[in-house]
């Protein structure tokens, strides 16, 4: 029963050879098949083992050992094998994956139609690929495993946002990702370096018995270089600022990797590891406030911006700053029922905005939408129900992860609390903001694209609904004992995270946070949809909000002390390393045989004397040597010794 | 030091003053005289050496016939002093250097292989007697033991002359 | 006579010769120096000749152990005076080409 787990990421990686080998011959029917039967085959094997897991606790599978160095560092070997471990917090997000992965293929096969069968196997097999390295990262049994799953999430979301490769300004941006991702990368890489020195050992259950023999030095270390590496890839401060220009690759895309599943990979670290960070109060601090300042800065960015996917975009960099804040002060259920909301959420957010996209035939500026409400009802209707969740409202799921997490924020520190409400309401106000100018109001575009309107296929709509629906139930596995719930979710994942939130706040108190945070999200809706709806005040913004219109200008800070100094050291070294020294030093190589060769030459001079003068010196010199060789080499050895 | 001795010495020295004469005259038909000097030279040699068939054969053909024959070529092209091409001054000293650079080496050579070759230490040379220089017994020789190559050389000459008409002929 | 210094005497005459060779740009003078060359060895092979002769002799009166010494210098004589005559027909027809007999002018072995 256990050796199924191996089908788990074998089925995404058997459609990524097939999509990916055959897909000039492939006809589109037959890739999408092949591509969504995969992830579905691996979600049916993820719910069974998540019930196996549920009745009788985790499992580790080895497969066999990667890596076996005897004698390493003092007679200790170093053994590192090829093993996964199915435990509930592994079957969560096997369940998230593999699940909302799906729903995105089922809706990618109507998005992605007017491509060519080629480039549409392709993007399958990208896709199959991307969940395989995925699947990896959450199902390994060590961090070496984890970051194979690390590395490959990260070569897909390159493969991906550079989709549409003709086009240079997403080239950039995929690069731009894939870079920002790699400063991240190292981060991780050194601490597995340090665990490895230290502890000899990679394997999770290993390191988490024998972490309480490292001293404190070690274990902030540790923990502040594997933060490093989450940084990168859950797009925190300051290694953010790819992520909204990700939304260049296509909307599916942007809805699994960037809102779902590859951002969380950071989370899902962080929580795998909360062993290592309950014993390191510094790190919990820095990723508490790092979390905190991300959320902020990225809500005030999107209060400004005018691109469907941009705003979504920024939202997902908040609300992954409040998933670092959960898990800075120590909820780390919290951070993962939230990561299990906001994937529903986020990802119903951008299908339905890809479906608004396809339906204005690839236009993205909300100032040329409104009033779509009557022409898109199912999206509609769809986005609202994100629109509310993500702005916790009750009982909607996005109201008890966040809750959760601001609670703990709370007994904490009640300025975390403070700042993350402020969030909250920025959240609400700029998400209505957009679901007023897109949906409500009058049209903005031209006619033709209003002559054009209609509802997405069913297999765009489909998942919609599904989403919709996860995202008004999925809360309700989470619910506090406060209001007189269980929180099934906490007691499944108690094994494996150590709740730290021994806060036990009054209840009291906890009724009075609740209902500041919502009534403070009601007013900001109300408000946004006020200012929206009717003439929307969508000119161009001025002062304070330009700023807040160009990010804040950090992409261009970020080129003028990196980008440009790197680029002009590499000038300095091309012209002079490369052409003065390198290429100089080979072609006097080749000058200085051409002019010894040239003087050589002249040895040659036609006059027959000349040639018999060498000849009698010649002879001279071999009388001498053959005659005298034994006073020679005395002479020889007494000059030279 | 006797007769032959004295003679040895004397027949040496005209013949090294005449070979250096040789060498450095300006005028080439003065370095044919002095070359013919220098054979006659060495014709006494030969005669000290009771090599008289020999004596007698260098004087015919060499001084004979081929000093005359360069001669001839020299006045054929009317070569005198001023014609005469000359090397710069580098040049012949390298080649006097060279030169002198395997006289000394060879002699030294010969100076201390002495000791290590008995002939060549003690050997002496029969001087102003011998049978061998006799015509009879190198004609006897000749004829019995070395015929092929003397009717081979006989071949040789008509080749050289055919030669000589063939390169030298104008047309 | 101690044969060293037939040997030294010829080494000498044989060494002029080849100064001469080296130091004339006149090709007839070059090739007179080769001229002594030659006769300077064959000197010394007669000189050669009766040492062996010499040391036969001292051991059985009628020997005839030095004559091919002899022969071969009139053996050498004679190869010379075939070289001497092709060799100056040479000379000739090269002054008629060139209308002059300095070696110098014979660089075509250069390059």
């Amino acid at each position: 029963m256990n050796k199924l787990v191996y089908l788990i990421p074998l089925f995404p990686l058997i459609g990524f050879l097939i999509n990916g080998l055959w897909r000039k011959s492939l006809s589109k029917t037959l890739i999408s098949i092949i591509g969504s039967g995969a992830i579905l085959g691996s979600f049916i094997v993820s719910l069974v083992l998540f019930f196996q897991v549920k009745a009788s606790g985790g499992f580790i599978a080895t497969a066999f050992n990667f890596i076996n160095i005897e004698n390493f560092s003092g007679a200790k070997a170093l053994i590192i094998p090829f093993a996964f471990q199915v435990d509930q917090l592994s079957a969560v997000f096997l369940l998230i994956i593999t699940g909302i992965g799906f729903l995105i293929h089922v809706y990618s096969t109507a998005y992605m139609h007017e491509e060519e069968p080629q480039h549409f196997g392709r993007y399958f097999a990208y896709l199959n690929l991307f969940v395989f390295s995925m699947l990896l990262l959450v199902l390994g049994e060590n961090y070496v495993i984890m970051f194979i799953g690390w590395e490959g999430v990260g070569l897909c979301s390159y493969l991906l946002i550079g989709y549409w490769f003709k086009n240079d300004t997403y080239n950039y941006a995929a690069k731009k990702a894939f870079v920002m991702n790699r400063i991240g990368d190292l981060g991780f890489l050194l601490a597995v370096f340090w665990i490895i020195a230290k502890l000899h050992t990679v394997s999770y259950n290993e390191v988490f018995t024998q972490v309480a023999s490292l001293n404190t030095f070690d274990i902030t270390g540790i923990t502040l270089l594997l933060f490093v590496g989450a940084m990168g890839k859950s797009a925190q401060i300051p290694l953010y600022t790819w992520l909204p220009d990700a939304m260049a690759g296509p909307t599916p895309v942007s809805a699994l990797i960037h809102a779902a599943t590859m951002v969380t990979a950071g989370i899902y670290m962080i929580a795998r590891s909360n062993v290592l960070y309950s014993l390191s109060a510094i790190t919990q601090n820095i990723v508490a406030i790092i979390g905190l300042a991300t959320a902020l800065f990225a809500a005030t960015i999107a209060l400004k911006q005018n691109d469907i996917k941009k705003v979504l975009a920024y939202s997902t960099v908040s609300q992954l700053g409040y998933m670092f804040l959960g898990l800075g002060v120590g909820a780390y259920t919290g951070a993962v029922f939230h990561v299990m909301t906001h994937a529903f959420f986020k990802a119903l957010l951008f299908l339905a905005a890809g479906s608004v996209i396809h339906a204005m035939h690839h236009e993205q500026d909300i100032r040329n939408m409104g009033g779509l409400k009557k022409k898109l009802p199912i999206t509609h209707l769809t986005f609202l129900i994100g629109c509310i969740a993500i702005a916790g409202i009750p009982p909607f799921s996005g109201f008890f992860s966040k809750d959760e997490i601001l609670a703990a924020a709370y007994a904490k520190n009640p300025i975390y609390w403070g700042l993350g409400v402020a969030g909250a309401a920025m959240t609400a106000f700029y998400m209505f903001r957009l679901y007023a100018t897109t949906f409500l109001g009058t049209f903005r575009g031209t006619n033709d694209q209003q002559h054009h309107l209609h509802e997405s296929p069913k297999a765009m709509t489909i998942p919609l609904i599904v989403l919709a629906l996860l995202s008004v139930v999925g809360g309700f596995i989470g619910v506090p004992e406060v209001l007189h719930g269980h929180h099934e979710l906490n007691s499944f994942l108690s094994p494996v995270l150590v709740s730290e939130n021994k806060h036990h706040l009054e209840h009291s108190t906890e009724y009075l946070l609740m209902g500041i945070s919502v009534a403070i999200a009601t007013i900001a809706i109300i408000f946004a949809i006020n200012k929206f709806s009717k003439k929307p005040q969508l000119n161009d913004a001025e002062g304070f909000g330009k700023v807040l219109e160009n990010k804040w200008y950090i992409d261009e800070l970020y080129d003028t002390i990196i980008a440009k100094p790197l680029l002009s050291f590499s000038q300095f070294l091309k012209n002079v390393m490369e052409k003065k020294i390198i290429d100089g030093s080979v072609n006097n190589v080749g000058k200085f045989v051409n002019y010894s060769a040239r003087q050589l030459r002249l040895v040659q001079s036609g006059q027959v004397a000349n040639y018999i003068m060498i000849m009698i010196l010649a002879i001279v010199v071999f009388i001498l040597f053959w005659y005298y060789d034994s006073s020679i080499l005395k002479l020889a050895g007494k000059l030279f010794h | 030091m006797n007769t032959v001795q004295i003679l040895f010495w004397v027949l040496s020295s005209l013949a090294i003053l005449s070979a250096v004469m040789v060498v450095i005259s300006k005028n080439p038909i003065h370095s044919v005289l002095w070359l013919i000097v220098v054979f006659f030279c060495i014709s006494g040699h030969y005669v000290l050496l009771n090599a008289q068939f020999l004596a007698i054969v260098n004087l015919i053909v060499y001084a004979g016939a081929i000093m005359v024959l360069f001669l001839f070529v020299i006045m054929l092209m009317n070569l005198n002093k001023e014609t005469e091409p000359q090397k710069n001054i580098w040049m012949k000293l390298a080649g006097t250097i060279a030169g002198g650079c395997f006289l000394i080496s060879t002699c030294n050579f010969i100076f201390n292989a002495q000791t290590v070759s008995k002939e060549l230490g003690r050997g002496t040379v029969m001087m102003g007697s011998g049978d061998i220089g006799l015509i009879k017994n190198l004609g006897k020789m000749l004829f019995s033991d070395y015929v092929v190559p003397f009717e081979i050389s006989s071949v040789l000459f008509l080749s050289a002359m055919v030669g000589a008409v063939v390169i030298g002929k104008k047309d | 006579m101690p044969i060293q210094y037939y040997i030294y005497l010829s080494l000498a005459l044989f060494s002029i010769g080849i100064v001469g060779v080296l130091i004339r740009r006149n090709a007839i003078i070059v090739f007179m120096c080769i001229e002594l060359m030659l006769n300077a060895v064959n000197l010394l092979l007669v000189a050669f000749s009766k040492m062996h002769h010499n040391t036969a002799y001292l051991v059985d009166k009628a020997t005839t152990k030095g004559s091919d010494g002899q022969l071969f210098v009139f053996f050498i004589m004679v190869v010379a005076a075939a070289e001497v005559s092709v060799g100056l027909a040479i000379i000739v027809m090269m002054y008629r080409n060139t209308k002059s007999i300095d070696i110098n002018f014979l660089n075509r072995l250069k390059n």
